[in-house]
């Protein structure tokens, strides 16, 4: 394992000098170049390794799916652009099977046998949560695609960003004035009786209460639970609004049981797309969700107002005018969120090439470079809207989106601009060591 | 016999402190990760392999470990040693508790009872969600994972501390099962009845198995929690149950080594056939069925079946 361009390292022996002899002539037009042409292209020609840590099986398996193919479309358009400077962009992805024991797994796959740049694309919190202090302790920048408030609560690290999608507390302090405006003031929230229910239980009531709204009631649903009917009573008569954010396989039994319970005369009613990502919203049992409103983090269906950035991206992922695969309309997509990997891919690149970045001696600078970020403009790198970075948090903040169920499609009835998402820090990572 | 023994596993003892020096940076991180798996195994294996009770609900021993380490340390800032102690006595306590309880059924209700007593646990973690952050679960700090002014968050000093858990866990476990009252664990296996006839109190040896079997667990977890700096809801699903069987089963139910080599063999089946297709579960399941059948013992099993008859 001797570096020959190393002092003392071992001298070729006199056979190897000797092939060495006959190679010379041969290679005399290559030998004729300068060095630093020769140095040039030895770096060009390695790629910028980036570490895919996708949800391929598990519960996160669709979301895995769709932010696979994203970042597949990202990395070879980054690529027919001359890549990152001027080096390929090569995504290395491992399956974490979306847990949290497997996702710190394969970081240190990523850092120690893939020897990969930077890691990037987790989804699920606790799989966030389970891997960031690895990749902290690998000093491995962390590029995650997660909305959750994991990483701007400071729980994280050095090394964790979350620069291509909003956290889940900017997303409810953004719908909170319209639903107070629009819908009612007297709001009852049903949610999983976990962490990411609580996140949105904590977040809304006390952003409602800003708006002279309040939560009335909050059932906490237990995440074994398969049928809900039971808690439907529960639900006070003077309920204006409901807010409900179910996730997982129950949801559709959920919605039809609401349904079933209210009849027609029902309140009105405000959930979270994550609900129904890579769900078709005209299946069985969900017309009961015509007329609502919905939180979308990037319009699933083509607006009139569509961007040129919207319509290359959905060009790029093959994506058609229903957030549906371009191939098989049957195949929704999680349109609302994977716009992250296709930002945080352009973050990276612009990232590296503001830190001038070679290898992975320059990861700190790299993440220095990403911290300095901050404003983002509507673009084909980032088209779901202008964003802006906060290096100390290590959180972006861009535009939201309020849409209506109508006819089997969602449209958007208010777009809530970036600078209405904002809330104090609550870190700042620039002064923790790296 | 004994020199054999002790040259056996002092010899992977050996093995395991040459590889420090040896393995690649991956590939030596990775078997810190396998010893401390290794111990949770070495502690299923002595109740399911040694005393014949088949437990669907260890997971809630490592993660009664790790909670009871990972809380204090969290929230009431107790020093990593204390810590450590107070995840192995949590685990032992629930141990005794759900053992006491458990211990009344023989069979396919024991497997059950420990399957809703380990359910039951879990669910207690995703809904006591102000101490557990639930299923996001708690990261421990780096300034805060220093055992006896040992830095955990250093690779070389958290392999030789797994390493230093696992002969310790592998020490006992030899000594326990040479002893009469591992002799007497093998008997109850072997025929209950007929252990009882000869005068041993099977509720009390089952009891103590299971106690132990809940320690090592427990160690495993509270270590794997300071190591690696994550306690998580995910450790005390039931699938961190079946893990441990499937473990025991492809080592070898019944031998001290077997457990080791079970963790090893997963753990880079999944790496391995990770690497070369997206179907690599199938690949997987292909193995476990292929070993099954072939070496219904384990691999450590069929050694002793066909060569070393004398493998404790």
């Amino acid at each position: 394992m001797s570096d020959p361009t190393k002092p003392g390292a071992t001298p070729a022996d006199p056979a190897r000098r000797a092939a060495l002899k006959t190679l010379a002539g041969a290679g005399a037009a290559a030998a004729a170049l300068p060095l630093w042409a020769r140095y040039t292209h030895a770096q060009s020609a390695a790629p910028i390794r980036v570490g895919f840590q996708m949800h391929a099986t598990g519960i996160g398996a669709a979301y895995g799916r769709w932010y696979d193919r994203t970042t597949r479309a990202a990395a070879r358009v980054i690529n027919a652009a001359g890549g990152i400077n001027g080096r390929p962009l090569e995504i290395v992805t491992e399956d974490d099977g979306t847990d949290p024991r497997r996702g710190a797994e394969v970081v240190e796959k990523f850092a120690n046998q893939h020897r990969v740049d930077v890691a990037f694309g987790t989804l699920f919190s606790h799989v966030v949560i389970g891997s960031a202090p690895r990749a902290g302790e690998l000093k491995l920048p962390y590029f995650v695609v997660s909305e959750g408030h994991h990483v701007a609560s400071g729980m994280l690290n050095r090394w964790t960003l979350q620069p291509g999608i909003t956290d889940v507390k900017s997303q409810v302090l953004a719908v909170a004035p319209f639903v107070a405006e629009t819908l009612g003031r007297k709001v009852t929230m049903i949610f999983p009786d976990y962490a990411f229910g609580h996140d949105h239980r904590d977040f809304f009531s006390e952003a409602i209460a800003a708006q002279g709204g309040e939560v009335i009631a909050k059932l906490a649903i237990p995440p074994t639970e398969t049928s809900f009917t039971r808690y439907f009573p529960r639900i006070p008569r003077e309920t204006e609004v409901i807010y409900h954010v179910m996730v997982g396989p129950a949801v559709l039994t959920f919605v039809k049981e609401m349904g079933e319970f209210f009849g027609p005369s029902r309140p009105a009613i405000f959930g979270f797309i994550d609900s129904l990502e890579a769900v078709d919203l005209r299946s069985p049992g969900l017309d009961f969700l015509e007329g609502t409103y919905f939180w979308e983090g990037m319009p699933r269906y083509v607006q009139p107002d569509q961007t040129e950035f919207d319509r290359h991206f959905r060009a790029e992922v093959g994506i058609d005018e229903n957030g549906a695969s371009a191939s098989d309309p049957r195949d929704v997509s999680t349109y609302a969120h994977m716009f992250g990997c296709w930002e945080t891919l352009y973050i990276i690149k612009r990232g590296m090439e503001a830190a001038g970045y070679a290898g992975p001696q320059d990861r700190q600078k790299l993440v220095e470079a990403v911290e300095a970020m901050t404003d983002m403009p509507e673009s084909n790198e980032h088209p779901q809207g202008a964003k802006l970075f906060n290096g100390r948090t290590h959180q972006v903040f861009g535009q939201q989106h309020v849409s209506r169920l109508e006819n089997g499609r969602l449209d958007v009835v208010r777009t809530v601009p970036l600078e209405e998402t904002f809330y104090p820090d609550e870190v700042d990572y620039t002064t923790r060591p790296f | 016999m004994n020199a054999r023994i002790l040259a056996l596993h002092g010899g992977l003892l050996a093995l395991l402190l040459a590889l420090h020096f040896l393995l690649p940076v991956y590939h030596h991180g990775n078997l810190a990760r396998i010893m401390v798996l290794a111990c949770y195994a070495i502690g299923y294996n002595l109740l399911f392999g040694y005393t014949g009770l088949l437990s669907l609900g260890h997971a809630m021993f490592f993660a009664a470990g790790m909670y009871g380490m990972g809380m204090p340390l969290y929230h009431l800032g107790l020093g990593a040693e204390l810590a450590f102690l107070a995840g192995i006595a949590a685990a032992g306590g629930l141990a005794l508790v759900v053992g006491l309880l458990a211990l009344r059924t023989v069979g396919v209700a024991f497997m059950i009872v420990t399957l809703m007593f380990s359910q039951a646990f879990y669910l207690a973690i995703l809904l006591a969600v102000r101490w557990t952050r639930g299923d996001e679960g708690l990261v421990l700090a780096g300034a805060d994972r220093v055992l006896f002014g040992l830095d955990l968050t250093d690779p070389d000093i958290r392999y030789l501390l797994a390493l230093g858990l696992f002969a310790l866990c592998l020490s006992a476990a030899l000594w326990l099962v040479r002893r009469p009252f591992g002799r007497v664990l093998v008997a109850i296996r072997e025929n209950p009845e007929r252990a009882e006839l000869l005068g041993y109190d099977i509720f009390r040896h089952k009891l103590a198995a299971v106690v132990l079997s809940g320690l090592f667990s427990g160690a495993a977890g509270a270590a794997y929690g300071l190591m690696f700096g994550y306690v998580g809801a995910s450790f005390a699903e039931v699938h961190f149950s079946i893990f441990p069987l499937l473990w025991v089963l492809l080592g070898g139910a019944g031998t001290v080594i077997g457990p080791f080599f079970g963790v090893l063999f997963m753990f880079y089946l999944i790496d391995i056939s990770s690497g070369l297709t997206p179907a690599y579960m199938l690949v997987a399941g292909v193995a476990l069925v292929l070993l099954t059948l072939f070496a219904p013992q384990g691999l450590v099993g069929e050694v002793r079946r066909r060569w070393l008859r004398w493998l404790p």
